[in-house]
């Protein structure tokens, strides 16, 4: 069973219905038990980084997320709250990755970053089976920047990570649940992990 | 690189799509969700599904809509028509919608696009402007569908909304809507070079070169059509190899 964290934050029920077109049981809780003895967990997300972190504190999922054993997955605002801080609000995250997250700064291109962009450099076996340069679609005006644990890459405005990775812990910027067959692969094979 | 998006629009009365459409390979071609999926399938970026339901009771049946897409479209959508409370917005995106459209509702209370913006996030608020060139030679907002004409610019409004919180504009030119003469290029360039969102542009595409004079001379970040998709005038793949060719940065 695929526990998907339930939370303050948008768009989770689009990853249990991505999950049910891969033909994958999945269940949105926020029971430590249940997300515990999940095989798998997805901590999915739209939303701002304070806030869900002031609820993930008091719900005390905040110390349940980075103690899990199981491959984890965020996906966007996951993937910021699993970095060391935030920008967003001045805010000090779940620390996973060792990554600050910054606010987008251009006189030239618009924020949020709304569309499809592609990612490069794969080093993950999230991104088994897809074609270089693959596209993404993705929102945010925040990004995670370059570190040791980034596993993509992508550009807007400045090369940014599209994906991290350390140890259990999987996190994507773009959303797979939105991003047609190819981000439909990227979920499987995050499904296929042993 | 961020690509431009080609988004078809789809017109919903009581659930199902109101235009006819023109497709041998789809089996119910009053069927929304049928067709949103051959548009996914052939590369649309997005899809746009505009509720012209009448009724308070019959808007039930678009969450039933919202639904159905969100379960088998795997591509973002945007819902829009009559929207005018947090409630009704709160209800289409826990049902899988992953933006809304608010138009008359938001000029009327622009405290609305304040409220959905921080509740939500501005990313899934997307403000639909109805815009008409008058002889004074200034682009104005008009309500309701197009029935209504206001004092106010367009670029005012797009302004304020975009202060409130509003994440996108999706703007359509009534002087060019039906035409298929090309889109409104003066207006949608000036909205897309003076404010920090993204800019959908909509109404007048005829051909494959319109797309391209959207994208390259009106700086739109995307291009909405309708019926020359849902009568295969233009096909999707086609238009997006067209404009992959003419160095469009596009989704293929």
């Amino acid at each position: 069973m695929i526990a998907i964290i339930k939370y303050n934050a948008g768009n989770v029920q689009s990853v249990q219905y991505a999950l049910q077109r891969i033909g994958v049981d999945s269940v949105v809780t926020d029971d430590e038990t249940i997300i515990r003895h999940a095989d798998k967990v997805i901590f999915p997300g739209v939303g701002h980084a304070q806030s869900a972190m002031q609820y993930l504190k008091e719900k005390e999922l905040d110390k349940l997320i980075v103690s899990l054993q199981q491959p984890a997955l965020g996906i966007c605002l996951g993937l910021q709250l699993m970095c060391s801080h935030s920008e967003e609000g001045d805010t000090d995250c779940l620390g996973i990755f060792d990554t600050p997250v910054k606010l987008f700064s251009s006189d030239r291109l618009k924020v949020p970053q709304i569309g499809w962009n592609n990612i490069y450099d794969y080093q993950s076996v999230l991104f088994d089976g897809l074609e270089d340069q693959a596209f993404m679609y993705t929102v945010h005006s925040y990004y995670a920047a370059l570190s040791k644990d980034t596993t993509a890459t992508t550009d807007y405005i400045l090369p940014f990570s599209a994906a991290l990775q350390k140890n259990n812990f999987y996190a994507v910027q773009f959303h797979p649940e939105k991003s047609g067959i190819v981000g439909e692969t990227i979920l499987k094979n995050f499904i296929q992990i042993t | 690189m961020l690509t431009k998006r080609i988004i078809p629009c789809l017109d919903i009365r009581d659930g199902r799509t109101v235009k006819g459409v023109n497709f041998e390979n789809i089996r119910d071609a009053g069927d929304p969700v049928e067709l949103a999926l051959l548009y996914s399938q052939q590369g649309a970026d997005e899809l746009v599904f505009l509720d012209i339901t009448a009724t308070v009771e019959k808007r039930k049946t678009l969450v039933e809509l919202v639904k159905r897409i969100a379960a088998n479209i795997n591509i973002p959508f945007t819902v829009g028509g009559g929207i005018s409370t947090v409630e009704d917005v709160a209800v289409l995106l826990q049902h899988g919608a992953d933006k809304v459209s608010v138009n008359t509702a938001a000029y009327k209370n622009p405290q609305l696009i304040a409220d959905l913006s921080n509740r939500f996030g501005s990313q899934c608020v997307v403000l639909a402007i109805d815009t008409k060139k008058e002889i004074d030679g200034e682009w104005y907002v008009y309500l309701n569908g197009g029935r209504t004409k206001t004092d106010t610019r367009t670029i005012d409004w797009a302004k304020q909304a975009v202060g409130l919180g509003a994440g996108e504009i999706l703007l359509t030119s009534m002087n060019n809507d039906g035409t298929k003469a090309g889109f409104a290029v003066d207006i949608t360039l000036l909205l897309s070079n003076q404010l920090p969102v993204p800019v959908i542009a909509s109404g007048g595409a005829g051909t494959m070169q319109h797309f391209k004079e959207i994208f390259k001379a009106g700086n739109a970040d995307a291009a909405l059509a309708a019926s020359i998709f849902h009568y295969k005038e233009i096909g999707i793949p086609e238009l997006k190899e067209y404009l992959s060719n003419e160095k469009i940065p596009i989704r293929i």
